[in-house]
């Protein structure tokens, strides 16, 4: 198992680390007992990610997804960042290795998680079945993941 | 060029030099098979019988106790199965932190009908003696307990276990490749009927193993074939790696008076480590291998641990679910008693005779700021001054 030079540089270098004090979403996936969780922090104006930052308990992999995904998303609209997902962060990322595809979905609900939080906070009505991600089981790699 | 520290010798060792030479020799001059009856083929016999002498005299078992095998794991499967096969007993006693090896060998046995018990251990990974006496009865045929733990490092009480085996007639085997060539073994002095071992671990190639099985054990032959190894494992012996293997075990048995300088560049990276907060040591503080360093870091994984480490030039190992391909945790951790989150920020790093005083230098120097850039990064990282 071996992480590609552009996987290696967003988990030594990875962009958009910190917290976002008073964000106007939080979202938080993953468990310690699975051995990772993301924590991702938007800034959100006029429908607008504004701002994006991450902290994550987790392998290379775990850093250089939720890296990638914040990358992804910072000053694209909410609808847009809705419609990022694992495969394409696997993509931008140039590809990762099969037991590690498990992350880049963690990155997903990350983002989901996040803006479903948003929502909630303003009283926006939305697709729990869409962005409500379970917080419980650990994800089997490869499982409910687009490789 | 960085600084580069080899401190992952529980997984493998670089070959000796004087290994790699002995093997060059073999290869270049004596090539022949042991079993031609030709100047070649004795040339080759007698080097084969003079290796196995050499090996032997170092483990305290006459040389017809002694047999090559591929690896640790092949002879591991045959002590086990190779006891199974040949005895009314159906019942084997293994702890819960063998090697998987061992453990997975168990699995297999027990689909064909084994009984098998799986002995605890304590938070240091000591196995539970009391449970061992009560769990053995008339029906077990074997008890594998390994001589020291690959992960923690953890030495186990195997003439006590081996006295207690006796008592009911069972055989008792035990997987010493961790432990052979790091520290002095003797089989007598052990009271064991089969030990396994592996020549990687100790500077001679991947490839090569051994088991000493004493003399009248019965046990099966696992290969059919010539009839080499003495009818009980055939197939041409890799006489290279053979010599090579003599020569490791003399440098490694005339070594064992560095012993208290590696023990001591473990207890200081000990020292230093468990300094760092919410940090811990897995392992006996003590009763371990001279080389083994095993500690958890909160809050952080250890396979990011890992990578960060390798780019400065460190090479280590960690019992994270990241670096395998279970989503489980080291087994041995979780059977000392490790919650789920500690085992996954585990990091080993094991020591030989090649580390100097600059290596721990470096790495006192190196790992804490890693430790802390990771937990910076982490979400459930408390501060230190919680």
């Amino acid at each position: 198992m071996e992480y590609n030079d552009k996987v290696l540089d967003h988990f030594t270098h990875p962009r958009n680390v910190g917290e976002i004090e008073n964000a106007d979403g939080v979202g938080t996936v993953g468990n310690a007992k699975c051995g990772d969780i993301m924590k991702m922090f938007l800034k959100i104006e006029d429908g607008v990610i504004v701002d994006c930052k991450f902290k994550t308990f987790g392998c290379g992999a775990a850093i250089a997804t939720s890296s990638m995904a914040t990358e992804m998303i910072k000053g694209k609209s909410i609808e847009d960042a809705l419609n990022l997902t694992n495969k394409a962060v696997v993509e931008a990322l140039e590809g990762l290795p099969p037991a590690k595809i498990h992350c880049s979905v963690l990155a997903e609900e990350a983002v989901k998680s996040a803006i479903a939080d948003y929502y909630k906070k303003n009283g926006i009505e939305y697709d729990h079945d869409l962005l409500d991600c379970s917080e419980g089981a650990c994800h089997l790699h490869g499982s409910n993941a687009e490789e | 060029m960085g600084r580069f520290v080899y401190v992952d010798n529980a997984a493998t060792t670089a070959p000796a030099p004087e290994v790699i030479a002995e093997i060059d020799k073999a290869m270049s001059d004596i090539w022949g098979n042991p079993s031609s009856l030709h100047v070649k083929g004795r040339e080759a016999k007698h080097a084969l019988d003079n290796s196995r002498e050499r090996i032997s005299s170092k483990l305290g078992c006459s040389a017809n106790e002694l047999y090559f095998t591929s690896c640790g794991t092949e002879s591991n499967n045959w002590a086990l199965k190779g006891t199974m096969a040949m005895t009314q007993r159906k019942h084997i006693i293994t702890s819960k932190i063998e090697h998987p090896a061992v453990l997975n060998t168990c699995k297999a046995l027990e689909k064909n009908g084994c009984r098998v018990t799986y002995l605890n251990v304590d938070g240091d990974g000591v196995v539970d003696l009391a449970q061992l006496k009560n769990s053995i009865t008339d029906d077990t045929a074997v008890v594998a307990v390994m001589m020291a733990n690959n992960e923690i490092g953890t030495l186990e009480p195997i003439k006590e276990i081996a006295e207690i085996a006796h008592s009911k007639g069972a055989l008792m085997f035990t997987d010493a490749v961790q432990a052979i060539g790091s520290i002095p073994v003797d089989v007598h002095e052990l009271g064991v009927d089969m030990l396994s071992f592996s020549g990687h671990k100790m500077h001679a190639p991947k490839g090569i193993g051994g088991l000493y099985i004493k003399r009248g054990t019965r046990i099966a032959n696992l290969i059919d074939g010539g009839g080499q190894e003495r009818k009980f494992r055939s197939g041409t012996e890799n006489l290279p790696y053979i010599m090579g293997l003599a020569r490791a075990f003399e440098l490694a048995y005339d070594r064992f008076d560095d012993i208290p300088r590696i023990i001591a560049m473990r207890d200081r990276l000990i020292d230093e480590l468990t300094k760092i907060p919410y940090s811990r040591l897995n392992g006996h503080r003590t009763n371990r291998l001279p080389g083994n360093i095993n500690i958890s870091f909160e809050f952080i994984e250890g396979e990011s641990l890992l990578l960060l480490l390798d780019m400065v030039g460190i090479c280590i190992s960690t019992g994270s679910a990241c670096s395998s391909n279970s989503l489980e945790p080291s087994h041995v951790l979780l059977s000392i008693g490790l919650p789920h989150e500690k085992a996954h920020g585990s990091l080993r790093i094991s020591l030989c005779h090649n580390n100097t005083e600059e290596d721990i230098d470096y790495i006192i120097e190196q790992l804490p700021p890693i430790v802390k850039r990771l937990r910076d990064m982490s979400p459930i990282y408390p501060g230190d001054n919680n």
